[in-house]
């Protein structure tokens, strides 16, 4: 097994939380992981991403050009990075903020409404996890329990008492792919 | 400790000085390095050591100097532009025959350059850089496991030799995140007394530390005893890693993250039935020349891959020797190379040896 991901979406976002909430879970599970910020000339254009690699096996490079997934959270993300998706691969759209529609055929696409949805929850902040929830219900690579439980991990203390809604996001984003 | 954490590679480095017994850093900000320092501003003083932001590279590679010849473990971190600012110290801790440990976290040059990855200091930190017939082990890992395994034993190889050892990560090496392990922990108060130190002549003979010899047969002798502890070197501290070279008909030769992404490339040339084989110098000084010329015998090209307009390439060549061609790719200016271009470059080659 192994499973290129890139996210992205603007500053802020918490782009870089979810990639790293993924790959401390995977690490969890006893996965190779790699987590790689934006970095080189890509990060230029007004989007945060990070890569996001999870194997079996020892990973040879840590960058992606011909990811697996792609999550992306914005519309400038979308132009992006839609075209670097492996072919048969999954894009999953923000699609409260993202009209567009993807002009692939040959890679499945998943409409996620995070922010509508974390905003239902009441903090917006909260998108990301929407949208790894429903990357985790889609992609069986690492489970949403191992997530969860990682949040202890990757959240600053301050933040704990945040976890209950950032739980609760992930499992409405993944509601919504079952 | 025994528990895998996900860290930075600038923060697992500075947390390995620290597990190594490394009390002392002294440094000036510089990206992409900027975590080590702020990891060290934050730690070293919870394990009762010392982290000084210098008013300027020099003023810190100097303090190094001193702390290193009272007889410290003792860090210093920076990056390219940086660490030329650095080489007035780094020349007379290594003529002063002192041990301590610098990290470079390669960026773009020459001059201001850029902030994004690059291997253009390869020249610098294996050749010299500083004035003088000096060498400094230099290391580079290729994960964030290897950069914590070798900034460990770096502190060792210099204690070791009486010589600065130098750490050579690109800017990915530092930024990215990669479980680790931190396999052991070592009190400074356990470490061997170092006899030759400067922290104090009560009751003893004083120690000089100097590396200032007006008389050209002195510095003669100087010279050849330096000369000898890197022919040491050369004998003991060769490190590298070898993949795929039983059946290998060309050989990509990378260090640092260009050997992970040649790794892929190597994937993708096996899928279109190209065997290729890696050797992967971790020791850049002193650098595996046997290995290379042994797969001289053997295989049919070279392919060196670096993040530079062509420095290591150099070193491959000499130990090469005339016997194969030796083919260069690399991208410079922070461009990173991606594996398929270098399959690219692979099947380039293939078409030219046939």
């Amino acid at each position: 097994m192994k499973e290129e991901i890139i996210m992205a979406g603007f500053g802020g976002q918490g782009v870089m939380s979810m990639g790293k909430l993924l790959a401390y879970a995977g690490m969890k599970e006893g996965d190779e992981v790699s987590w790689m910020p934006s970095y080189g000339p890509e990060m230029r254009g007004g989007t945060a991403n990070c890569t996001v690699i999870i194997s079996s096996e020892k990973i040879p490079s840590p960058l992606s050009s011909r990811p697996d997934t792609v999550m992306v959270m914005n519309l400038p993300s979308l132009e992006k990075f839609a075209p670097m998706v492996k072919e048969g691969g999954t894009i999953l759209i923000n699609s409260s903020l993202i009209a567009k529609e993807v002009e692939r055929d040959d890679i499945e696409v998943i409409k996620v409404p995070a922010n509508e949805i974390a905003n239902e929850l009441g903090n917006s902040r909260v998108a990301n996890m929407v949208m790894l929830g429903a990357y985790l219900a889609r992609k069986n690579i690492v489970k949403l329990d191992t997530v969860k439980k990682s949040l202890k991990d990757v959240l600053p203390e301050r933040r704990h008492d945040l976890i209950p809604i950032n739980e609760e996001a992930l499992d409405r984003g993944a509601a919504l792919v079952k | 400790m025994g528990e895998k954490i996900l860290m930075k590679g600038n923060e697992a480095i500075a947390e390995a000085a620290i597990k190594a017994g490394c009390r002392y850093f002294f440094g000036y900000p510089i990206t992409p390095q900027n975590a080590l320092p702020e990891y060290m501003s934050r730690r070293l003083p919870e394990v009762g050591g010392v982290f000084l932001q210098a008013e300027s590279e020099v003023a810190a590679s100097n303090m190094v100097y001193g702390a290193a010849g009272a007889g410290a473990r003792v860090l210093t971190s920076s990056s390219s532009p940086g660490i030329s600012l650095k080489m007035e110290g780094i020349s007379y801790i290594a003529g002063a025959e002192l041990p301590a440990v610098i990290v470079n976290m390669m960026r773009g040059g020459p001059g201001l350059g850029g902030i994004q990855p690059s291997q253009s200091d390869y020249f610098q930190a294996t050749k010299g850089g500083g004035h003088g017939d000096y060498r400094l082990v230099v290391l580079a890992p290729s994960s964030v496991q290897e950069a914590v395994d070798l900034t460990m034993e770096a502190f060792e190889i210099a204690d070791r030799y009486r010589n600065p050892v130098m750490i050579v990560g690109d800017g990915i090496i530092g930024q990215m995140m990669e479980p680790v392990e931190f396999k052991k922990e070592i009190d400074p108060a356990d470490l061997p007394k170092k006899d030759w130190a400067t922290d104090g002549a009560k009751g003893r003979e004083k120690n000089v530390i100097n590396s200032l010899f007006l008389d050209p047969r002195e510095l003669e002798k100087h010279n050849l005893k330096l000369k000898a502890k890197y022919d040491k070197m050369k004998e003991k501290e060769v490190r590298y890693e070898t993949y795929k070279m039983d059946d290998a008909e060309l050989v990509i030769v990378a260090y640092g993250t260009t050997a992970r992404i040649a790794l892929s490339a190597i994937e993708l040339a096996r899928e279109k039935g190209i065997k290729v084989g890696l050797i992967r110098p971790i020791s850049l000084f002193p650098f595996p020349e046997k290995i290379i010329a042994e797969a001289a015998g053997k295989v049919n090209s070279f392919l060196v891959v670096e993040m530079s307009a062509g420095q290591m390439v150099e070193d491959v060549r000499l130990a090469v020797n005339g016997k194969k061609e030796v083919y260069f790719y690399g991208r410079t200016g922070g461009m990173v190379p991606s594996p398929e271009e270098i399959v690219e470059e692979i099947v380039k080659i293939g078409g030219a040896i046939k």
